[in-house]
C-alpha cells in the first residue's frame, strides 16, 4: 500500500507548473497569430454595437442602431451611399473595409455602465468586433471607453456630451465626433446674449452626474462671462421624475432664466412642470422669464410635446440642414425608415463612416494604424462642414447648431429651428483648458 | 414661510398618487392576503388609457396638400382628425382637448376588465402560497406589462396635456398676503389633489353605507365566519380587486398631464407606495392614506435647498429614514391593527 503525502507547498507548484503548461500555447499562438486584438482573418470585419436598447434611452438606441445599419449597408455598397458620396475622404469604395464584407454584432448597453462594460465585453471576447462604437450616455461611454482601452480596440463614441470624455476620462484608442458642454455654452452665450441681454439671473437644475456637472459648469462659465449671475445651481437626482419641488422655489430666488441640464427623460419631465407652473408666463426683475435647454434632441422635443415652443438649446446636428451631405443622409435615412434621423443616428452613422476610413487610409484595422490616420484628421462632406478630429484629445472640432422649439410645426419631425450656425472657431478651446484638465491621453494599445 | 407652504402644496399632489395606490394596495391585501406588486403597472396603464385615448380622438385621414413639401421633398401629407370632421373643428378641437378627464370613463371599465383578468387568471392561483412566491409572480407580471406597454407605445415620454383651461398656475401666495409669484401652484395639480380626495371619500363611503361594503369589511375581519353565513365572499374580494385596479387606473390617467407617461413610471410610484403601505399599517386604509399624503409631503421637503445643503442626498432617502423611524417606535406603522401578518 502506497501513502501520498501532499503538502501545501507541493500543491502550490504543481498548481503553478500546471498553469504556465495551459497558459504557454495560447501565449505563443496570440503573440504568433495577431498583432492586435481581433485581427480580422477571414474575409469579413465584426463591428461592435453598443447601444441602448432597454431603458429610458432605448428609443435613441434605436435610432442609433438604424443608423449603424446604413451605414453598414453603405460601406458594404448597398443602397444610395448616402454620405459616402459626400464625404471629402474618397477612400472607401463601397466593397467594404480593406477588401472584408462589414458585418455587426450588437449589444444592450441599458444605459448602465456595468452591463454596457459587459456587452462590449462579450463583443471583444466572444464575437471578435475590431471596434465598439455607441452609447447614449457620458457615463457609459467613458466607462466603455476605458474597456476599449484595455483590451486593445478602438472606441468610436455615440452621443455623449460631458466634457469628460475627451477631457479628463479621454484615452488614446477613444474618439468623439459628438459636440460638448463647453461648445455648447461657447454657442448658446452670444445668442442668449443678443435675446436675453447681459443682466440676466440664472438658476441651474442639473442632473447629478458626469455629464450635467461639466454642462452645469460650462454654461455657468459662458453666460457669467457676458454679465449674467448664477443665482443657484441645484442638483437633482438623475432617478427623478417629479420636478416640481425643485422647480417650485426658482421664482422666488429673484432668477429670471431657467437653465435645465437634464436630458432624456429627465429633460421631459422637468420642462412640462416648468410649462405647468407657468414659469414662462411670469414676469420677473421686470423681464420675461425664460427657460434653457443647451443640449436638445429632436426626440426628446417630441417627448415633451408643445412645451419646446421658444426654448432655445444646441444640437450636434439637425435633419432641417441644407447642405448636400446632409440631404444625402436625410434622404436614405428617410427612403429606407420613413421619418427623418436624429443627431444621435447622424453621429453614429459619421463615427462608422469615419472609422472605415481611416482603416482604409491606414492600410489596416490596427488600432495604432487606425489612431494615427484619425489624428489631426480634417473632412468635409459629413454634415457638419469642415472639421477637425484634434490630435491632443481625439475631440471633433466643428460647427454647432443653435436651435430654438418650433412655434408653427408643419409635421410631427418638424419640432426644432436652427437659429445660428456657431463657427467652430467660436466653440474651439485650448487642449489643456481647465475644464479638460487632469486627464492623460496615453499611448494607442493594440492589445493582444 | 412661504418656502414651507410651498412645500407642503407640492407634497399634497404626490401625495395624493402614492395615497390612491397605496389605498388600493391596501384594499388587495386586506381582501385577499395577496401582496400585489403589479399594482404601480396599473397605475401605470392608466395613464396610458388617457394616452391611448387622446390618440384614437386623434385619429386623422390625409390630404395632400401640393403647396408644401414633407422632408422628402415630396408633397405634404396633411393630417386632419376625423373628430374635427364629423363634430365641426371647434367642437373636434375640445374634445381633443379634454381627452384626459374622457378618458376616465374610457379607463374604468378596461381597468376593471384588467384587473379581473389578472385575478382570476393569475393572482388566484396563489392565494394560499408564501408571500414571497405572490411578490416574485406579481412583480414579474409587472415586467411583462411594463414592456408590453414598451413594445407598443417606445420607451420616451409621451405628452398628455391637460385641457387648456387647467393650464398655468394659480398664485396662493397674494391670497396669503405674500408678493405676486411667491407661491404658485399649477391648477391641473389641485385638480389632482380634489380629484384623488374624491375617490378616496368615495371608496370610504362605499365601504361604510352599502351593504356590499359592509359584507367586505366582515370578511376582511374574519372571512371563515362570513363564508359559513352562506356569503360568497371570494366573489365579492375579486370585484374588490377590480375596484381596486380601477382606483389605481384613474389615479394614472389624471396624472398623465402631471409627468408624461412613459413605461417604467410604475415602478417608480411602486416601491414608495409599498413603504407608504407599511407605514400606514398593512392592512389599514386610512392609515395608507394618511402615510400617502405624509410621505409624500416629506419627499417635497427634502428636496429644499436649506435642507439638501445640510444631508446632501437626503431627498433621496427621506422616505426610507423616516420609515425606518416610524417601524422601530410603531412595529405595526401608524395605525396598523394587531395580528396582520404576524401568523
Amino acid at each position: 500500500m502506497s501513502k501520498t503525502t501532499m503538502t501545501r507547498r507541493g500543491v502550490l507548484k504543481t498548481g503553478a507548473v500546471a498553469g504556465a503548461g495551459v497558459a504557454l500555447p495560447t501565449i505563443f499562438t496570440a503573440s504568433s497569430a495577431a498583432a492586435y486584438t481581433n485581427e480580422p482573418t477571414g474575409s469579413s470585419v465584426t463591428l461592435g454595437f453598443n447601444v441602448p436598447q432597454t431603458g429610458p434611452y432605448a428609443d435613441e438606441g434605436a435610432d442609433e442602431l438604424r443608423a449603424y445599419e446604413l451605414a453598414v449597408e453603405h460601406l458594404n455598397g448597398g443602397g444610395d451611399g448616402g454620405m459616402m458620396n459626400t464625404f471629402s475622404s474618397k477612400a472607401l469604395s463601397g466593397n467594404g473595409i480593406l477588401g472584408k464584407k462589414v458585418e455587426f454584432v450588437t449589444g444592450d448597453t441599458q444605459t448602465k455602465s456595468d452591463a454596457a462594460r459587459a456587452s462590449a465585453k462579450s463583443m471583444i471576447e466572444k464575437d471578435g468586433a475590431v471596434m465598439i462604437t455607441g452609447g447614449s450616455s457620458s457615463g457609459v461611454a467613458i466607462a466603455v471607453q476605458g474597456l476599449c482601452q484595455e483590451a486593445g480596440v478602438i472606441f468610436m463614441a455615440g452621443l455623449t456630451h460631458s466634457n469628460d470624455t475627451t477631457g479628463k476620462d479621454k484615452k488614446a484608442n477613444g474618439f468623439r465626433h459628438f459636440f460638448n458642454g463647453y461648445m455648447s455654452g461657447a454657442a448658446l452665450a452670444p445668442v442668449l446674449k443678443n435675446l436675453y441681454g447681459t443682466d440676466r439671473n440664472a438658476y441651474h437644475l442639473t442632473a447629478d452626474y458626469t455629464w450635467g456637472w461639466t454642462q452645469e459648469e460650462s454654461i455657468a462659465a459662458a453666460t457669467e462671462a457676458m454679465g449674467w449671475k448664477t443665482v443657484n445651481k441645484v442638483r437633482t437626482p438623475l432617478a427623478a421624475t417629479d420636478f416640481s419641488s425643485y422647480i417650485a422655489p426658482v421664482l422666488n430666488s429673484g432668477a429670471d432664466v431657467l437653465v435645465l441640464n437634464h436630458y432624456g427623460g429627465n429633460m421631459v419631465n422637468s420642462l412640462t412642470n416648468a410649462v405647468q407652473f407657468g414659469l414662462r408666463d411670469k414676469v420677473v426683475n421686470g423681464k420675461n422669464f425664460e427657460i434653457v435647454v443647451p443640449l436638445y434632441s429632436r426626440l426628446m422635443a417630441k417627448g415633451a410635446g408643445e412645451n419646446v415652443k421658444g426654448i432655445h438649446g444646441s444640437t450636434n446636428w439637425h435633419w432641417s440642414l441644407q447642405d448636400d451631405a446632409s440631404k444625402a443622409f436625410v434622404k436614405s435615412f428617410g427612403t429606407k425608415y420613413g421619418f427623418p434621423p436624429s443627431q444621435a443616428a447622424h453621429t453614429v452613422y459619421c463615427q462608422t463612416l469615419l472609422y472605415a476610413d481611416a482603416c482604409e487610409r491606414a492600410g489596416t484595422f490596427n488600432p495604432c494604424g487606425v489612431v494615427e490616420a484619425l489624428e489631426g484628421f480634417e473632412f468635409d462632406g459629413l454634415g457638419n462642414g469642415p472639421t477637425l478630429y484634434r490630435a491632443e484629445d481625439h475631440q471633433c472640432f466643428k460647427d454647432v447648431l443653435v436651435v430654438r422649439g418650433k412655434e408653427n410645426p408643419t409635421s410631427e419631425f418638424d419640432l426644432l429651428e436652427v437659429v445660428e450656425v456657431t463657427p467652430a472657431a467660436q466653440v474651439t478651446y485650448a487642449p489643456d483648458h481647465p475644464m479638460f484638465a487632469g486627464g492623460n491621453l496615453g499611448t494607442c494599445n493594440p492589445g493582444a | 414661510m412661504d418656502a414651507i407652504i410651498l412645500q407642503i402644496l407640492n407634497g399634497l399632489d404626490k401625495g395624493s398618487a402614492y395615497a390612491l395606490i397605496a389605498l388600493g394596495l391596501t384594499l388587495i391585501f386586506g381582501t385577499l392576503g395577496v401582496v400585489n406588486f403589479a399594482h404601480g403597472a396599473l397605475f401605470m396603464i392608466g395613464a396610458f388609457c388617457a394616452v391611448t385615448l387622446s390618440k384614437i380622438l386623434n385619429l386623422s385621414f390625409e390630404t395632400i396638400d401640393p403647396t408644401k413639401t414633407d422632408f422628402l421633398g415630396n408633397p405634404l401629407k396633411v393630417k386632419t382628425p376625423y373628430v374635427m370632421e364629423w363634430f365641426g373643428p371647434e367642437t373636434g378641437a375640445a374634445i381633443i382637448d379634454w381627452a384626459v378627464p374622457l378618458a376616465i370613463l374610457f379607463s374604468i371599465p378596461i381597468m376593471i376588465a384588467v384587473g379581473f383578468i389578472m385575478e382570476r387568471g393569475l393572482i388566484k392561483h396563489f392565494y394560499k402560497r408564501a408571500h414571497a412566491d405572490q411578490i416574485l409572480v406579481t412583480f414579474g407580471l409587472a415586467i411583462v406589462l411594463q414592456e408590453v406597454v414598451k413594445y407598443f407605445f417606445g420607451a420616451n415620454p409621451i405628452p398628455t396635456g391637460a385641457p387648456d383651461a387647467f393650464k398655468g398656475s394659480f398664485d396662493f401666495g397674494v391670497l396669503l398676503g405674500y408678493d405676486p409669484n411667491v407661491i404658485i401652484y399649477p391648477y391641473w395639480r389641485m385638480v389632482y389633489f380634489f380629484f384623488a380626495a374624491l375617490v378616496i371619500g368615495g371608496v370610504f363611503a362605499f365601504l361604510q353605507f352599502t351593504t356590499f361594503g359592509m359584507v367586505v369589511r366582515a370578511g376582511m375581519a374574519d372571512r371563515e365566519t362570513v363564508g359559513l353565513l352562506g356569503i360568497n365572499i371570494d366573489k365579492r374580494f375579486t370585484i374588490m380587486f377590480g375596484i381596486a385596479a380601477a382606483v389605481a387606473g384613474i389615479a394614472g390617467v389624471m396624472y398623465a398631464p402631471i409627468n408624461s407617461p412613459n413605461y417604467h413610471m410604475g415602478m417608480d410610484f411602486l416601491v414608495l407606495s409599498f413603504v407608504v403601505v407599511v407605514v400606514g399599517g398593512m392592512g389599514s386604509l386610512p392609515g395608507a392614506v394618511l402615510a400617502g399624503f405624509l410621505l409624500g409631503i416629506l419627499e417635497s421637503f427634502a428636496s429644499m435647498n436649506q435642507i439638501k445643503s445640510l444631508i446632501p442626498g437626503i431627498d433621496q432617502i427621506i422616505i426610507y429614514v423616516v420609515a425606518i423611524i416610524i417601524l422601530l417606535t410603531r412595529p405595526r406603522g401608524l395605525m396598523g391593527r394587531k395580528g396582520v401578518m404576524e401568523e
